[in-house]
């Protein structure tokens, strides 16, 4: 019915953009936002939705999931059409997934086995980053390719997970090198994974085998010393930085300072970090202790979410993920007896918007305006698709939410739309819910319910050389040539070293 | 002509068209969120098209903008025109002020209303709108300066906002040339007013007592030069203030805004309060950004006097730079100019007495190129910033965006096309304004305005500038800008004060006799809540009867024999838990 109807009209709503708020009603037609004012004339063909009362907001853009991920022996069980679908339903209209090719794999094929997985089943837009987990020169001509041609301006670096994923310091640079010259944005998942290999050895021998062990194997002083080391690499290649998952108070402090002194970074906390704390790892219950294991770790520090939102309210943050990457209670069960092996993930891609708005909007943070800026607006600049996606504009591709801040909702694994069977916000009260949702112009929820279409999706390409990041790094470019001064030639004494390393005197 | 539009004044629309109508092309728009190429078309004042291959009405202005960006006319957030100091009237007034400041690609001045003593703010407002009214060539808006607080300065603030168009007003914390400081206990009044009003209070931050001091001091040491200004104007003083100020408008849950920001103490001050969620905004004057305190000890005297402002620039010379980081990083939100200039005969007042020399120096004219010089050619800030930190955020902060701020249909014809490839060196003997020195003599600056179009007319052009004296209109600002309240009305309905709710105290109490003495007496009451039929310790569960499960201790340290007298620091011979006594 409502996939019929080519024209929506949404009526006397709150049209909220990142840099102002203004009561208009919004036209759209064949997917597109075409027109946007006062008193919109009603034809008779188009559908009409009464927002008066509430707010009409960019869908959102959730930067950081990984549905259908093969990981730890196992496979994420949101696939792409139940993660974006639950995406929907909770007021996400775009998701940008992660390639995990592994080492020695090519990065093209793995991204083409991506593309297969996600093109038949997705049912909102999406885009892909590419991760880097291993380094030869195909990998960097293949960076090449992946940001001229296929749509790809992001690579992800792990500094975690030793011996499977992570890159070296001397990769790292190269990986950072090469994205800078292509256009792209660095992320990095900053962790130490050496410290993180010996630290488990150690709590293992001790006897802790619990999920408590994944919070203590993984200190923040860890996440905080590989973010400032990621800092330092990119401040020498003059590369943009994005720090994907900021988990702890020192990582943020870190992206705080380092933008202070005028590198481009961005940091990306994610709901959980927004929402709830690593207290849960000492649960008595395994299974709820386990159903918090993610990388880096909540933090035990119960003062982190706030703080973090502060950070993300004043512009020391800038855009939200969720880190997707649900496992059910079985598959978890793979670490039962050793918490090193339990499927790191946790879930929300459908209660981001909400998460968010509770933490940030009802608490008087932030306004409803840097809602929309850290949920949708500045991904996507940075991902360089705005203001396609991330604006309520003429031109702007119609992926709309009509928000409610009237509504509650609870949230609980019994009634979310994930795949999982567990929910790590279970019985967080959020005020604040997607009355209607829209994605490329079609109703994908109302107040009746989600309806969806597999592989309505599409694939968007986020072209190189993002304003935000490059307009900088391009002129520093410009400036910061290595400089070399010209003098005469040395003519004194010198010694030479001879092959017996005997040093001697010789007159040049 | 087939235009349906009726002309403004009686001339033929075909010789009042070149200036109505102009059609820029091929330029590249920067807004504070992003850039792209499109032509613009504006008529009767107002930006009307933006896109590719527009369909233009014949007899409009072209201007060819290839290779150029296309910004939003600056908004100067901080001006004094005609500012009396120490007698002597600033020599820049309305007209050549705003003449100056379209020179340099500022198309909006917002100027303040300075009350003499005991003066009414409206007519000091009214006063200022008639001098400015006839003389202003571009937009302007005004700040309101306060300098006492009664009933009467109350209900004037609410007519200014309600029906002059005002939505700010402005308080010095210390003695600034002719201005007295604001009487520190009722900051907390007037930012409580403010925020009634939905206006935002501006400040001036100094501590006056520490200068006062400092300048004692100074003076005892014989020193009576300019450098004696700096010294007796220390990063400590107005630090100090800025936190202050901060924390009396948290306290009131008010936004506070802070004018010119000179050190790096201060500018830290605020972007650890604002990571703390404190609704703040810091501006910088372009003066800050190109130039430090070493100036105050040049050998002449002229020179040293013409950058005698307050607060003064500093000494420590990675300021500029330290500022122009914190300002690209949005750490501080806006630049103004804090333009008000004296020529050296207005300056000499002062000549053996640093404390009379007049304060202030210039700025409109060359902030865009100064700020562009130094953060964008610097590689600190891309263009978008610019315009955010020149045009957009001012326009957010004081309520007139986007009609000022931003290349959008519909917003007024204010545009400036930047051309980065251009290089000018200011000098004194080639500026617009009416002064005889320039704090930014020889600087050259590599961007500059090519065509400044201030409300649909060109001012400047390859042919110079057309200005027109009383050209520019007073705008109005709305009181409760959403990104300045927005978040204070949303903590507006939490913040409630909390309540405990208590058994009242009924143990033994000393209370004052007849003649003055102390005497304890002992409270006597029934068991709490038995009159009341009500349990002491818990409320009664839902069920009507008193919920056994319930321990009987409580956190506010009440008991159930409170009503026992005892004495006080009395040992407690059986704690819960058990007796101890084998260990005392």
């Amino acid at each position: 019915m409502a996939s019929q109807s080519t024209k929506l009209l949404i009526k006397g709503g709150r049209i909220v953009n990142e840099d102002q708020s203004f009561i208009a009603d919004v036209l759209i037609e064949n997917g597109v936002i075409s027109d946007i004012g006062q008193d919109l004339g009603v034809s008779n063909e188009a559908q009409v939705i009464d927002a008066t009362g509430k707010l009409v907001i960019p869908g959102g853009i959730d930067t950081h999931t990984h549905l259908q991920m093969p990981f730890m022996g196992t496979v994420s069980v949101d696939d792409f059409y139940t993660g974006t679908r639950a995406a929907l339903a909770g007021g996400t209209t775009m998701i940008i997934d992660f390639v995990v090719p592994s080492k020695g794999e090519s990065l093209l094929v793995a991204y083409d086995r991506w593309r297969q997985w996600a093109d038949p089943k997705v049912c909102c837009d999406y885009s892909l980053h590419v991760c880097v987990t291993w380094w030869s020169e195909q990998v960097k001509s293949e960076m090449e390719i992946l940001a001229k041609d296929k749509g790809v301006n992001s690579f992800k670096m792990f500094m975690a997970y030793k011996d499977t994923l992570m890159l070296e310091d001397s990769a790292l640079y190269f990986a950072f090198e090469q994205s800078k010259r292509v256009g792209a944005i660095a992320q990095v998942h900053a962790e130490n994974g050496s410290i993180i290999a010996e630290k488990v050895k150690e709590l293992i021998d001790a006897g802790v085998t619990g999920p408590e062990g994944h919070l203590q194997s993984r200190p923040e002083s860890v996440e905080a010393e590989a973010t400032h080391r990621a800092i330092t690499i990119a401040e020498q290649t003059n590369c943009p930085l994005y720090v994907v998952h900021v988990m702890s108070k020192s990582a943020a402090d870190l992206v705080s300072q380092a933008q202070r002194k005028g590198l481009v970074v961005f940091g990306e906390p994610i709901a959980a970090s927004l929402g709830t704390t690593g207290a849960h790892y000492f649960d008595k219950c395994w299974r709820h202790a386990a159903g918090h294991v993610m990388s880096p770790p909540l933090r035990d520090d119960h003062t982190t979410p706030g703080y973090l939102m502060d950070l993300l309210a004043s512009g020391d943050l800038h855009l939200t993920g969720t880190d997707n990457c649900t496992f059910n209670a079985n598959q978890k069960a793979l670490g039962k007896n050793d918490f090193s092996k339990i499927p790191n993930g946790v879930n929300g891609v459908e209660d981001r918007m909400s998460v968010i708005w509770e933490k940030g909007v009802v608490t008087g943070k932030m306004d409803a305006c840097r809602f929309v800026a850290v949920t949708s607006s500045t991904a996507a600049k940075v991902f360089n698709i705005y203001p396609q996606k991330g604006r309520v504009a003429v031109g702007s591709d119609a992926d709309v939410v009509i928000w409610n801040p009237d509504r509650k909702r609870v949230i609980s694994a019994k009634t979310h739309h994930q795949a999982c069977d567990f929910n790590i916000f279970e019985g967080m009260e959020c005020h604040g819910v997607p009355f209607y949702v829209i994605a490329r112009g079609q109703i994908v929820r109302d107040p009746h319910g989600v309806r969806v279409v597999a592989g309505s999706g599409r694939f968007v390409p986020n072209p190189p050389y993002a304003e935000i990041a490059y307009s900088r790094i391009r002129r520093r470019d410009q400036i910061n040539k290595p400089r070399k001064v010209e003098r005469e030639p040395y003519k004194g004494e010198a010694i030479t070293i001879n092959n017996n390393d005997n040093a001697s005197n010789n007159n040049v | 002509m087939a235009s349906a539009r009726t002309p403004l004044k009686k001339v033929p629309i075909h010789l009042q068209s070149a200036q109505l109508r102009v059609f820029i092309k091929g330029g590249r728009i920067v807004n504070d969120d992003q850039s792209f190429t499109a032509d613009v078309y504006i008529e009767d004042g107002v930006i009307k098209q933006i896109g590719n291959n527009l369909v233009v009405p014949g007899g409009s202005r072209t201007i060819d903008a290839k290779g150029k960006f296309i910004i939003p006319g600056g908004l100067d957030t901080c001006t004094h025109f005609e500012q009396t100091c120490y007698g002597t009237v600033s020599p820049d007034d309305f007209y050549s002020g705003t003449r100056a400041a379209l020179a340099g690609g500022t198309t909006t001045v917002i100027d303040f209303v300075v009350p003499e003593v005991n003066q009414s703010l409206l007519d000091a407002y009214k006063r200022c709108r008639e001098s400015a009214d006839a003389k202003v060539c571009c937009d302007y808006l005004l700040q309101v300066c306060l300098t006492d607080w009664n009933d009467k300065v109350s209900q004037e603030m609410e007519v200014l906002v309600k029906d002059n168009g005002i939505n700010s007003f402005h308080v010095f914390m210390a003695n600034v040339g002719d201005q007295r400081a604001f009487p520190e206990s009722v900051m907390y009044q007037v930012l409580k007013r403010c925020r009634q009003l939905g206006a935002l209070l501006t400040v001036h931050a100094e501590n006056g007592c520490l200068i006062e001091e400092k300048t004692k001091e100074v003076i005892s040491h014989g020193i009576a030069g300019p450098e004696g200004h700096v010294l007796s104007r220390p990063e400590e003083a107005e630090a100090e203030a800025v936190y202050r100020a901060i924390a009396l408008a948290s306290m009131v849950n008010a936004p506070v805004y802070i004018s010119k920001v000179m050190s790096r103490m201060s500018a830290d001050v605020i972007h650890e309060q604002r990571r703390k969620g404190k609704v703040v905004f810091g501006e910088v004057i372009p003066a800050a950004l190109a130039a430090d305190g070493s100036q105050y000890f040049n050998r002449s005297w002229r020179h040293a006097a013409g950058y005698v402002m307050s607060p003064p620039l500093r000494l420590d010379p990675t300021t500029p730079e330290y500022l122009t980081d914190l300002l690209a990083n949005d750490d501080l939100q806006v630049t103004g100019s804090d333009h008000c200039t004296f020529d050296a005969n207005q300056k000499a007042i002062g000549k053996d007495d640093f404390r009379k020399i007049p304060v202030g120096a210039n700025g409109t004219e060359d902030r865009l190129s100064v700020v562009w010089e130094k953060s964008v050619v610097s590689g600190k800030m891309d263009t978008n910033r610019f315009v955010a930190v020149t045009s957009a955020t001012a326009a957010k902060i004081f309520n007139v965006y986007p009609r000022k701020g931003r290349i959008a249909v519909g917003s007024d014809a204010d545009v400036v096309i930047w051309d980065p490839n251009s290089t000018r060196t200011i000098s004194a003997s080639s500026q617009q304004q009416k002064t005889d020195f320039n704090i930014f003599e020889g600087l050259t600056c590599r961007g500059a305005p090519s065509v400044v179009i201030n409300g649909g007319c060109v001012s400047v052009d390859e042919d110079g500038l057309h200005v027109t004296q009383g050209g520019g209109r007073f705008i109005s600002a709305v009181s409760g800008s959403e990104f300045v309240y927005g978040r204070i009305r949303e903590r507006e309905k939490l913040n409630k004060p909390s309540r405990v709710v208590r058994e009242p105290y009924s143990g033994p109490a000393l209370s004052y006799t007849s003649n003055g003495t102390l005497e304890s007496v002992k409270v006597v009451s029934p068991l709490p809540g038995t009159e009341k039929g009500e349990e002491f310790h818990n409320r009664v569960t839902r069920s009507g009867g008193r919920n056994l499960q319930d321990s009987s201790f409580s956190l506010s340290g009440a008991q159930i024999d409170d009503n026992v007298p005892q004495r006080a620091g009395m040992k407690v011979s059986q704690p819960p838990g058990g007796k101890a006594s084998s260990l005392w």
